[in-house]
């Protein structure tokens, strides 16, 4: 295409299209009327899915992305529509997820007059985006839109917002069609660097490797394996590094953390050589930092030069580009054979076994966690795409779930932020065409369920599980172990929310299961349902996430029993 | 607890300033002073930040100044090859009894006088910030009406770091 002389509102479309977008989610509103317009008239080229709300939006952008690797496209409103998207900004920035964010507002003759629907979003979101824009003249726009996607996708990823005001969509400007930006160039880590972390790794006795969502977004999965086999090493993840590696790798040991499995955490605790891939050490997967991994020497490989030595003093930190910093170590690296690691690794997978078995023996009556997601395991397909909300069933999800493929885990991770799932399984399936089974609780599921719409319009092949518990039973078990059982809001019982009713109303069907019978019949039918399928699971309300470690804990503080403390 | 000394070449766009700020509050690095002017090109700010804290809060400030896009180039400037100068206006009470003291002062510290009417004295001095505060402290008991500082403007000794 030559270039056409064309408005703002058509300009953000055309960039859009040009950047190799397909979709979009977005809600209208009298300030993006303009672009919407041009949506319109381009719907054969770039898809628009409408959302219950602008929270789902963003949610659904960002489980786009997840899934897809792509980078996810949002479009709201000034004022309302904009600050509904805040707490979806944060999400992904918070869990690096690559986002562009366009917003109207209003024209530029009226910012700054508190003028209907003005908000200054640019200055909200300015410490939840990795960068943002407002655009004041519209020769700049489609510059900007491009350089926001650069940056979005670049180095570490993250939102980017470009704000539009009304008269920069209405004026004109010559366009001309670029091709997708490539992402910046990032730096080469010195070789001196790398071989500092190949001797260390040649050296190693007792080699860990700690992966985390940079891993993730970086699609390392077979490379890890590789060095994995090479150097005899076993793999540990944080949240954010689930579903990299399979999880019936035999190397592989889980989770790692506060509700981590007891292998990972000890791995990491024995370990003498640490290689941290794309992870933060964040407090929620290291415990008490004074008691961190004692006796290893830790590498980091990081694309965030802030990340090194941020939360832990490393003793070789490489910055740069982590899939060839990775490469580069493991070219060089030697094949070794380590098998009293290896013994030592299957004494902690024995107790770890035990410690479970113990955990899960104490379970509350009804339909325990364990039985519910091992009947999720032995249905799901390898493709089928598992996200959550935020809670204890998070953590259950994080500890039970065998993930097979990668890319197939849709959580809020960094942010922690209820109401997430069910706005991201429809961003999800939208992107991979994958049947996704959403795992929430009553207490998430309230925050944004009007996203029921949404999945409906949408036929969603999305199998949503309600763990019900009555209780908001992360926080209740927090109560209960160190707040003295005084359970302060957490007690969700006079409530009257009918939630098969409440699938029925939003016209979905949904089945309420009080016992694993049921809920296998239920599972199976709702997997087999074409669109969205809602299964409302009674949980005991003592139900608790073990094994635990205490905030600021180590080593030896981990709670694996009911009666602990209880 | 050591001085750090940062200065940083800023794109002289809309909301730089409140980037850069931003980033203190939200990681929450208290800084003693932040000064920032146009360079001789209209396209860059020059920014300098004087901050006391240990060298993990140094590295970070460092390091979370460069991830903003609107930043260009950061760096230290090392104490014992930088020059660092802070200009400081005062307004001190104009009475015979202290006249004379405000102007012999301001001799001895290299001030000017830069207003004078029958009831105050304004003086104006640069220097490094250790001579600001000791000729704060000799002004003090005269009346300090009114003060103003910029805060530390630095460059390094030898090649300017716009040249890179």
């Amino acid at each position: 295409m030559k270039t056409a002389k064309m408005t703002g509102a058509r300009i953000v479309i055309e960039t859009l299209i040009e950047q190799g977008i397909t979709d979009v989610f977005g809600y209208p509103g009298s300030q993006v009327l303009d672009i919407y317009d041009e949506l319109y008239k381009a719907g054969d080229r770039l898809h628009h899915y409408l959302t219950a709300h602008e929270q789902g939006a963003a949610h659904a952008a960002d489980g786009y992305s997840r899934v897809t690797g792509k980078v996810g496209v949002v479009i709201a409103t000034s004022g309302p529509g904009a600050t509904n998207l805040v707490t979806g900004i944060a999400t992904a920035m918070l869990d690096s997820i690559p986002m562009v964010i366009i917003t109207g507002n209003v024209a530029t003759s009226l910012i700054g007059r508190d003028s209907f629907q003005e908000i200054n979003i640019t200055g909200i979101t300015m410490p939840i985006t990795k960068h943002n824009y407002f655009v004041s003249d519209v020769n700049e726009l489609a510059d900007t839109i491009r350089e926001a996607f650069q940056i979005a996708k670049s180095g570490r990823p993250g939102p980017v917002l470009v704000d539009i005001p009304k008269d920069v969509q209405v004026a004109e400007c010559e366009f001309a069609p670029v091709g997708i930006m490539p992402c910046f160039e990032q730096h080469e880590a010195s070789d001196s660097l790398i071989d500092e972390a190949v001797s260390m790794l040649n050296n190693a006795e007792r080699p860990y490797i700690y992966i985390g969502g940079g891993a993730a977004g970086s699609d390392m999965t077979d490379s890890i394996i590789a060095l994995a086999e090479k150097i005899d090493a076993y793999i540990g993840c944080t949240f954010m590094g689930l579903s990299v590696i399979p999880t019936a790798y035999e190397r592989f040991l889980g989770m790692q953390g506060m509700h981590g499995l007891y292998a990972s955490s000890m791995a990491n605790r024995e370990a003498d050589v640490i290689l941290g891939v794309g992870v933060r050490f964040s407090d929620r997967a290291t415990g008490n930092l004074s008691d961190y991994a004692p006796h290893a020497k830790i590498i980091q490989l990081d694309t965030d030069l802030a990340e090194i030595n941020k939360n832990v003093q490393v003793d070789v930190g490489i910055i740069g580009n982590i899939v060839s910093s990775f490469m580069r170590i493991m070219m060089r690296c030697e094949k070794r054979f380590h098998p009293d690691w290896t013994d030592q690794i299957n004494a902690f997978k024995a107790k770890g076994r035990e410690i479970r078995k113990i955990a899960e023996a104490t379970m509350g009556s009804g339909i325990s966690p364990k039985t519910l997601f091992d009947h999720i395991n032995e249905i799901k397909t390898n493709d089928t795409v598992i996200s959550t909300d935020v809670g204890q069933h998070q953590m259950w999800t994080a500890q039970y779930v065998r993930f097979a493929e990668p890319r197939r885990f849709a959580s809020s991770g960094g942010l922690g932020t209820m109401g997430y799932g069910l706005g991201a399984s429809i961003g999800a399936h939208i992107g991979s065409g994958s049947r996704v089974v959403l795992i929430t609780g009553d207490g998430s599921f309230g925050m944004n369920l009007n996203e029921l719409a949404t999945a409906v319009t949408y036929n969603i092949p999305v199998t949503i599980i309600v763990m019900n518990n009555g209780v908001l039973g992360m926080v209740h078990q927090w109560q209960t172990y160190f707040y003295d059982k005084r359970y302060s809001a957490t007690s969700l019982a006079a409530r009257k929310t009918d939630f098969v009713k409440v699938a029925e109303g939003f016209g979905l069907p949904g089945k309420k299961v009080s016992t694993i019978d049921e809920f296998r019949s239920a599972f199976a039918e709702g997997y087999a349902h074409e669109g969205p399928f809602l299964i409302d699971a009674v949980i005991d309300s003592d139900e608790l996430v073990l094994p635990m470690m205490p905030p600021g804990g180590a080593g030896d503080d981990i709670i694996t029993l009911r009666s602990d403390n209880y | 607890m050591n001085r750090y000394v940062i200065a940083a070449l800023v794109e002289n766009k809309y909301g730089v300033l409140a980037r850069v700020s931003g980033l203190f509050m939200r990681r929450g690095f208290n800084i003693d002073s932040l000064t920032v002017g146009e360079t001789d090109d209209p396209e860059f700010s020059r920014i300098t930040i004087t901050l006391h804290g240990d060298d993990y809060v140094r590295t970070q400030i460092i390091n979370q100044l460069k991830k903003l896009y609107n930043v260009k180039y950061v760096e230290e400037l090392e104490q014992d090859n930088s020059v660092e100068r802070e200009l400081m206006l005062a307004k001190v009470a104009n009475s015979p009894e202290n006249r004379s003291e405000v102007m012999a002062a301001a001799e001895i510290y290299r001030a000017k006088i830069i207003d004078y009417n029958p009831r105050t004295l304004c003086v104006e001095v640069t220097g490094e910030p250790a001579k600001i505060n000791a000729f704060i402290d000799v002004l003090k008991p005269l009346g300090i009406i009114e003060l103003c500082r910029t805060g530390v403007v630095a460059l390094e000794r030898g090649a300017s770091i716009t040249d890179q």
